[in-house]
């Protein structure tokens, strides 16, 4: 029997290989069925291993394999799960196994199921990969993995043309982050002599004041190595510069985004950033400016999510937005209360996307809300899942009561963010509050626009719409679980007082840090701030697009150009398609034709050829058609010549 | 030690089956059968040959950095020159990757070649021999000859099986690189006066006058710029690919490119270390041109094989890179990057071949969709693409890794140029798949071709065990040359020391 470390890693890779080898000669059914069944196991050694690392204290280290080896420079295949890892551990086999099953009834018309529940699999390894890594490399490995992973399933169905350009488009902006996760590596290699955590903690103290020289200049180390890694985290968590792929991966099946791109994937630089919280205390720049994007993209995200009419994209901004919040919390060092919302977001976020999957299904695949209205009495359970999943989203919750999750989680964060009392801490406590407010409005938007109101879909498809199947409806239950509760029942691990013996060594804060401390000392009025927001936030989407529904249209058409500005999501893919797409290709064409044709071949081989052909017509008499002889005379003639000259020299 | 010259062994098997063939396979009477036969006897020359090189993994001391299974006779004694073989962990690669890339090539001849198929087997053999002769050889007359004599049936291969521009492109592809031996075949001429041997292992460790050292490594550098090929010299090759034959493009990109990497090792480093170090600004600021500037023209393109070869070019730029980085992680990584592309490229052109065999076509607009109905080519293709593109877990990403790896050792701003390349790489590359494989499936003659068969499944089977193999453990791999290359460094290194104290 294989140790369970390795099991709860490896049995998704083994689910994934037997569906994608296999999955034609054994078929859709049994495909499903191993894909769950190794997903499910997996997330019961999830549960198992959290008792044992997280809450026992054992944490587990593990060498496989080795990798590279070249040098000074070696890495392993290593397993390295400690509680940060395991709290990973819970988030992804537990949402993913849900996603699993959910998958089996949203995908159950597709015609190439073992195809999808094997990239699901495939993708659950990458990540655990990326989760379980003791060193840098191998956490690229699962990142570009779950890179792939995501690109597969944006383009699932591959045959649209708007998914295959989706996937591309989410793959490249995750390289151009990978550009600077790679060039952070190579600079912790020349700082800390390793690329494995341990070497790398051990000696951050002590590295924290060099300088070293980057493309000529001499600058600090430690900040420039955490700003390169932090450039590929904003690439795979979709923070502001680097967030244009997110929106449009929703093209992939909405399971996918449940799991892709709201609990996991889009997570993982959040994590990393947790996971090196030793050497990103060291460089306060660095957090600084990992608190400013990450409160920039929150507040951006959640603009734009107030304009949107897919439903799914709205779902994504708000994505995005949360994100927002998860970087600035670990921008003030506040990694715990990073990690705690990514863990509740990633229930209640996937509740949300797997019931607007559902409100999908319902209504033949429409994702327009314009087009929908009138149907929560025909999905009344889905309806109250969006619920559920909102009142976590908003935050609502009474202070020593009882909360949703969301409402300890975002509390904790923002809460830490203003007791710091660094300028950029309260800037991005006011900004997280001003998105706050967005997030409630936008996610009642939602839920009216979609439940409410007359039907403003067609006939046809309201005669069809219809609950979703047991199979849809019952993975949802855990997660709605933990989107009521799982705030409340993690809360002393994460901010109250057991927090430091659950972590241990995992998160690192300095001693003259402790912003969880501090978001205790905070103010009363600050800690009510975020509710005090988010109730006068879902009342103004009642007036909106209840009582006054006359209203938005008003307003957007008041607003002029701010109203289009933010609808056009502020124009960032105009602006790279402008700057970086178009420019490639035309310096592509330009290379090709100007470059080697016209001056390289002109000047070069053809010049020569076409002044060869002359000489060799009027040297006739040497003519035997065969170019080897012109060659070989050509050698006899140069070599007489330089050893003649060699000689007399 | 083994009591027989292995390595000549070797070298003239593939000759064996080439005389079978001309004695046996007679045109004239029975034409089929006489085809039938030179393929039969070509794949399994080729076959027993790729088995006897094994033996030399068994008889290989992998810690032992010197040459090993050296073989030595008097050839001219007048003129002191010697038949001397032998490999080190560095040409040992490159003797395996010819002698298992030759097998899969002529599996692919059999189903693509169509005319003159025995003269075509006859050339792969004879192109084989050639290579593995260069790969071994240690004495510089051998070497020259092995290394222009590579050339006569790779251009007899773009001339005779190639497309309809075959004429140009082999005349230029001949030009091009024949214009590089000769300045080779001065350097050497010139070496071997002032050392007064052909020994090449005579000739290591700075053994040449600064002044003159400058010129032979010029010299040198120019041959090997046109085969690697590196920017500017490198407009020929997009042409003998597109117009060689699936078989020529494989061995083109797998071996015949190699030639130039492991020139610049074996000539330009271990025999010029001064110079090298002199010059190395200037090649890793060509690569670096080249890799940039290759892969946006890769972009540009609509002929598939075209593509592939630019993407060649920008691969390479990692192995220039790599080696003038001159040190351990540099050449390690360009050592892998080699490897690694000899055979995902080498597998890329499979690839190509495979449905050009069907359509005859390299028009990539003229396919679309063939992830409906060609899955299992659209599998394997993809495995290649992520190879080239250079995902962890596969082949590509090792080498390139460790090659930026050592730039980012010599200069920051190497790095930073070349990873922008790696993302354009990314770029091209799912550029042209999903123009091959996704969208709808529209081309009545598109959707009529028929998956994989048997005999391209036994071309892209051992290619993908070996992308994943040196992904995953390249140790496997990197434990037979390390001892060599950080020899290489070493010696490097201490010549530099000694050259800057005087």
């Amino acid at each position: 029997m294989l140790p369970l470390d390795v099991l709860v890693v490896f049995l998704p890779l083994f689910g994934a290989f037997i569906a994608g080898m296999f999955g034609r000669k054994i078929g859709d059914r049994a495909s499903q069925i191993v894909t769950c069944a190794c997903l499910l196991v997996a997330a019961g050694i999830s549960i198992k291993l959290f008792n044992d690392v997280a809450l026992q204290g054992h944490v587990i280290d593990r060498t496989l394999l080795h990798w590279f080896d070249s040098g000074a420079f070696t890495v392993n295949w290593a397993l390295h799960i400690d509680t940060l890892t395991a709290v990973m551990l819970i988030v992804v086999n537990g949402v993913s196994s849900m996603v699993h099953l959910y998958s089996v009834g949203y995908m159950g018309h597709d015609k190439s199921i073992p195809r999808f529940m094997a990239y699901l699999s495939l993708f659950t390894f990458f990540m655990l990969m990326l989760v379980t890594s003791n060193n840098l490399l191998q956490m690229f490995f699962g990142w570009e993995g779950v890179g792939l992973a995501s690109y597969l399933l944006i383009n699932f169905w591959f045959e649209k043309d708007s998914a295959n350009k989706a996937a591309i488009k989410a793959f490249l902006v995750n390289r151009v982050g990978d550009f600077g996760f790679v060039l952070g590596i190579f600079g912790c290699y020349l700082l800390f002599g390793s690329v494995e955590f341990g070497g790398m903690f051990a000696k951050a103290k002590e590295v924290a004041s060099t300088d070293f020289i980057f493309l000529g200049h001499t600058l600090p180390a430690l900040t420039t190595v955490c700003l390169l890694l932090f450039v590929g985290a904003m690439g795979k968590s979709a923070q502001l510069g680097l967030h244009t792929w997110l929106p449009d991966a929703m093209e992939g099946p909405t399971p996918v985004s449940a799991l892709i791109h709201a609990a996991t994937m889009v997570t993982a630089g959040v994590f990393m950033v947790a996971r090196l919280s030793p050497i990103f205390e060291y460089a306060p720049n660095a957090l600084m400016v990992v608190a400013i994007v990450g409160a920039l993209t929150c507040i951006v995200a959640a603009s734009i999510g107030l304009t949107q009419f897919d439903i799914k994209r709205v779902i994504a901004y708000s994505t995005m937005s949360q994100l927002g919040y998860m970087f600035f919390a670990l921008g003030v060092s506040a990694y715990s209360a990073a990690i705690f919302h990514l863990m509740t977001h990633a229930f209640f976020k996937a509740l949300l996307f797997l019931g607007a999957g559902s409100v999908i299904h319902a209504l033949s695949g429409e994702q327009d809300m314009r087009k929908m209205g009138g149907i929560w009495r025909i999905i009344p359970f889905t309806y109250a899942y969006m619920w559920i999943g909102s009142l976590a989203l908003a935050g609502i919750g009474i202070d020593g009561v009882f909360g949703m999750a969301g409402f300890y989680s975002k509390d904790l964060i923002l809460e830490s963010a203003v007791g710091t009392h660094e300028w950029f801490g309260v800037l991005a406590y006011w900004l997280g509050i001003c998105a706050a407010f967005m997030t409630a409005f936008y996610s009642w938007r939602l839920i009216i626009l979609t439940f409410h109101g007359k039907p403003r879909a067609d006939h046809h498809t309201m005669e069809h719409a219809h609950e979703s199947p047991w199979i849809m409806l019952g993975p949802l239950v855990p997660l709605a679980i933990g989107a009521i509760f799982a705030g409340w029942y993690a809360w002393d691990w994460f901010g109250g007082e057991d927090r430091n013996a659950f972590w241990g060594n995992a998160i690192f804060e300095l001693p003259s840090h402790d912003p969880i401390e501090a978001a205790h000392h905070v103010p009363e009025w600050e800690k009510w701030f975020p509710l005090g927001v988010a109730v006068p936030g879902i009342l103004l989407a009642y007036v909106f697009y209840w009582w006054k529904p006359e209203l938005p249209g008003k307003v957007a058409s008041a607003l002029g150009g701010l109203y289009r500005l933010v609808y056009n999501k502020y124009y960032f893919d105009e602006l790279y398609d402008f700057l970086f797409v178009r420019t490639s290709l035309r310096l592509g064409q330009i290379f090709w034709k100007t470059g080697d044709d016209g001056i390289i071949d002109r000047f070069g081989p053809d010049g020569f050829a076409a002044t060869a052909v002359r000489i060799a017509q009027r040297a006739s008499a040497l003519e035997t058609g065969y170019v080897y002889h012109y060659a070989f005379a050509m050698v006899i003639g140069v070599a007489a010549f330089v050893t003649w000259f060699w000689i007399k020299s | 030690m083994p009591s027989f010259p292995l390595l000549s062994i070797i070298t003239f098997l593939p000759l064996v089956g080439v005389l079978i063939i001309m004695l046996f396979a007679k045109s004239g009477d029975n034409q089929a059968c006489s085809v039938k036969l030179s393929k039969a006897v070509a794949l399994i020359t080729s076959l027993v040959t790729f088995v006897v090189s094994l033996g030399i993994l068994c008889y290989f001391n992998p810690s032992d950095s010197s040459f090993q299974l050296m073989e030595r006779y008097v050839w001219i004694p007048s003129f002191n020159i010697a038949y001397i073989k032998g490999v080190d962990g560095i040409s040992l690669w490159f003797v395996l990757i010819s002698t298992f890339l030759t097998p899969i090539c002529i599996l692919s001849a059999i189903g693509g070649v169509k005319k003159r198929v025995k003269e075509f087997m006859i050339a792969l053999l004879v192109l084989e021999t050639m290579m593995i002769g260069m790969f071994t050889a240690l004495d510089f007359v051998l070497f020259y000859l092995f290394f222009e004599g590579v050339l006569i049936p790779m251009f007899l291969i773009i001339g005779i099986w190639g497309g309809e521009k075959r004429t140009y492109a082999a005349y230029k592809f001949f030009l091009y690189t024949f214009l590089g031996s000769v300045l080779m075949l001065v350097a050497i001429f010139a070496m071997v006066l002032h050392v007064g041997t052909t020994d090449m292992t005579a000739m290591m460790g700075g053994k040449f006058p600064m002044q003159m050292a400058i010129w032979l490594w010029l010299a040198f550098f120019m041959s090997f710029a046109v085969k690697t090929p590196m920017w500017p010299f490198h407009t020929w090759l997009p042409y003998a690919h597109v117009e060689a034959p699936t078989a020529g493009s494989v061995i083109l990109a797998g071996v015949l490119l190699k030639m130039g990497g492991y020139g610049f090792i074996r000539l330009s480093v271990q025999m010029l270390p001064e110079a090298s170090h002199y010059f190395a600004p200037l090649v890793m600021v060509l690569s670096l041109v080249a890799i940039i500037y290759t892969s946006l023209v890769a972009l540009a393109q609509t002929d598939m094989k075209k593509l592939i070869a630019y993407s060649s070019v920008a691969h390479m730029g990692f192995v220039t890179l790599g080696i003038f980085s001159l040190n351990q992680q540099g050449l390690d990584g360009a050592m892998i990057v080699m490897i690694s592309h000899a055979f995902v490229s080498g597998a890329l052109f499979l690839c190509v071949g495979v449905v050009y065999d069907r359509l005859h076509t390299r028009e990539i607009s003229r396919y679309g969709g063939m992830a409906n109905n060609m899955p299992h080519y659209a599998f394997m293709f993809m495995i290649f693409m992520l190879g080239s593109v250079g995902l962890p877990g596969t082949s590509g990403f090792v080498g390139e890794f460790l090659s930026l790896q050592g730039a980012y050792l010599a200069n920051s701003w190497y790095a930073f140029i070349a990873a922008l390349g790696v993302i354009l790489g990314a770029a091209y590359m799912l550029w042209l798949y999903r123009r091959l494989f996704y969208g709808p499936l529209e081309k009545a003659d598109v959707k009529a071709m028929p998956d994989l068969n048997l005999r391209e499944y036994a071309m892209f089977v051992p290619l993908v065990i070996f992308v994943f193999w040196i992904g995953i453990y390249p140790a496997t791999f990197r434990d037979m040359f390390a001892p060599t290359v950080n020899k290489i460094i070493q010696d490097y290194q201490a010549q530099i020391k000694d050259s800057t104290h005087e």
